[in-house]
């Protein structure tokens, strides 16, 4: 009693970082329930490499499910064989990160384990025995405390919000070997379109650089790039919704109530105004800086940090003086 | 084909909100309710589906109270055919909702099944991929675009980093995020047109409701902090005060 099992998300048998968090969270609430933390990797043959680094977070054990038909995210497939795992073991909850797969599969699994889903968690406490869920609604204008009477407590917790510790554990790898009946393959990936830019995804970057229609032109968002590059790998573009309605940006950039929500540790919002449903987006970020030529624009209010003056000029300077700092340290 | 979406009625996203008494709901006291945005991308993606094949119908349907109506009536008036209301108390439990509309929709004759990627009250992402697992139809889940291909659905996943296309038999379920399908406003005559469609009203009491709101709570309130400077010679301080004092650079 007391295991909790996390989807250890990886890409081209690399795991991604948010693996980590969600391994880390796992083995966090396990240590307090008096249980251990399994994790679960699925993928194409060859992926198991990486599986054993998850001990490092705290993972006793790690599953590996390895078959030629999973080197794709074939979410009902995959679905099965979390669900599979899980109903082999005795796991009081089954952690999942909040990624685009992990918001996908997360769902499938609770409702072939017929248990309801927390989704986009951000806090995680063991109390008195019972799993203490919190969460953001209103695109993160208020918190809910919610409690889930069922077993397993499933749950996908957004990432960077969980730091995962250093806690060594066995790290075992151990094979998987799903069932995967008739049928279990229905969807067909045909191929991945890269978006031109940083692979990082807003939603899951430490840094994000922000930008509004007080840039006034697409052409500036080179401006925004370099900034972006000064502040390293761990750095994405994030967009207003005006920008991305004028066809300036993609909505996979948007911040905010209708896009995504977001809390890196360090938010530049550049020619910005701060309407209120870019706030719901970006409002539980760690530090926030604007950079607007109004000194009245409501951005102001929630950034720690502002310049007044125009965003075009203020930029490069910006990202020469990280630039500077960067190689001096 | 018919297509069938599922659309609820949640907060206007300028809402600012504020908590009931007891601080398990939001005050709706002064709140305008609408039609979810991404739901309206799936009620428009349904219409131009269905205008291009010039047939089939378009069915909305909502599990909620009696206010739901409006809502109902807001895509009706987009040129929706007809609505289905299962009335009940709507719950944070997406699997409680997605086996009530489960039940619901494996009445409707639909070749696609629609959802919105996202509630704007709840944020879960959750019951489209739920109902698709439970009435075992493939899914794809956060999709911008789609297009029919024959037997086959062709959609466009918006994911981190990209775009990943795949193919999914009919009948399918989509959930739906922003992207090709701007809704369209209500014309007049949609409005007129809208109350005399048929708009049936069915009881609904999901069976077991397992996550329950213990509590809501406002977020921190942010303070306004300082203004470093003007211009580009506010620059060197600013990032001294993010090296030094805030320690993220
Ligand atoms: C249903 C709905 C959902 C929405 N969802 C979202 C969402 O998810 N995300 C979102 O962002 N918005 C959303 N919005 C839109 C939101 O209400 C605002 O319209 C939008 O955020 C404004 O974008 P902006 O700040 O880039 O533009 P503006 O409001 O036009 O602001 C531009 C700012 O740039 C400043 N500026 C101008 N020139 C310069 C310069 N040279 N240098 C520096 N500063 C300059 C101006 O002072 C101004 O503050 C939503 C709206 C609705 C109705
Ligand atoms: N009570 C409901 N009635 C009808 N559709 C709903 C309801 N709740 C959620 N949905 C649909 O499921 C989508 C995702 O909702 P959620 O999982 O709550 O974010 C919504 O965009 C709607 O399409």
């Amino acid at each position: 009693m007391g295991d909790i099992l996390a989807f250890a998300e990886q890409r081209s048998g690399q795991l991604r970082g948010t693996a980590r968090e969600a391994v880390g969270t796992a083995a966090r609430i396990a240590a307090k329930l008096g249980g251990n933390a399994h994790a679960l990797m699925i993928g194409a043959p060859g992926i198991s490499g990486s599986a054993g680094s998850l001990g490092a977070v705290g993972a006793e054990t790690v599953r590996v499910a390895e078959h030629d038909g999973l080197g794709e995210y074939i979410p009902e497939a995959y679905a099965e064989v979390v669900a599979e795992l899980v109903r082999s073991g005795s796991y009081e909850a089954v952690v999942f990160s909040a990624t685009a797969q992990g918001k996908d599969l997360a769902p499938r699994v609770a409702a072939l384990l017929d248990v309801p889903l927390a989704s986009d968690v951000t806090a995680l406490e063991a109390v008195d025995g019972a799993i203490r869920i919190t969460r953001p609604v209103y695109a993160g204008k208020a918190f809910a405390t919610v409690s889930i009477a069922a077993s397993p407590v499933v749950v996908s917790i957004r990432p960077n919000v969980f730091i995962a510790e250093d806690r060594a554990a066995a790290g075992a790898v151990e094979a998987f070997t799903p069932t995967l009946g008739e049928g279990a393959i229905q969807t067909r990936v045909i191929e991945f379109r890269a978006a031109a830019g940083g692979s990082i995804d807003v939603a899951e970057a430490s840094v994000v650089v922000s930008g509004g229609r007080g840039l006034k032109d697409p052409e500036n968002w080179g401006l925004l790039e370099d900034l972006r590059d000064a502040l390293g790998t761990e750095a994405a573009l994030g967009a207003s919704r005006a920008v991305v309605d004028a066809g300036w940006r993609s909505h996979g950039e948007q911040v905010g109530q209708t896009g995504k929500t977001v809390a890196p540790k360090l938010y530049f919002a550049v020619g910005i105004s701060g309407a209120i449903q870019h706030l719901a987006g970006m409002r539980t970020s760690g530090t926030i800086v604007a950079i607007n030529k109004d000194p009245d624009a409501p951005i102001f209010g929630v950034a720690d940090y502002g310049i007044v003056g125009d965003a075009l000029e203020v930029l490069p300077r910006l990202a020469e003086e990280i630039r500077t700092l960067k190689a001096g340290a | 084909m018919n297509i069938a979406v599922c659309i609820k009625r949640v907060p206007d996203t300028e809402t600012r909100i504020r908590l009931a008494e007891g601080a398990t709901a939001i005050d709706p006291d002064g709140v305008k309710y609408v039609v979810s945005p991404y739901d309206e991308i799936a009620v428009e993606a349904a219409l131009r589906i269905r205008d291009a094949a010039g047939e089939g119908e378009v069915t909305v349907i909502t599990f909620g109270d009696a206010k739901s109506q409006e809502t109902l009536r807001s895509a009706l008036a987009m040129g929706a055919d007809r609505a289905v209301l299962l009335t009940g108390e709507a719950t944070m439990d997406g699997l409680a909702t997605a086996k009530t509309l489960a039940a619901a929709l494996q009445d409707i004759d639909a070749g696609l099944i629609l959802f919105g990627a996202k509630a704007a009250d709840g944020d879960q992402q959750q019951v489209g991929p739920m109902v698709a697992t439970i009435l075992q139809r493939p899914c794809a889940t956060n999709v911008g675009n789609f297009s029919l291909k024959g037997d086959s659905v062709e959609c466009h996943r918006e994911v981190e980093g990209g775009t990943e296309v795949v193919e999914l038999p009919l009948p399918a379920v989509i959930s739906i995020t922003k992207g090709e399908f701007e809704p369209r406003y209500a014309s007049l005559k949609g409005i007129m047109a809208a109350k005399r469609k048929p708009l049936e009203e069915v009881e609904a009491t999901p069976q077991d409701i397992r996550l329950n709101v213990e509590q809501l709570a406002l977020p921190p309130e942010r303070t306004a902090g300082r203004i470093v400077g003007e211009g580009v010679d506010a620059v060197p301080e600013l990032v001294r005060i993010l090296r030094e004092e805030a320690g993220v650079l």
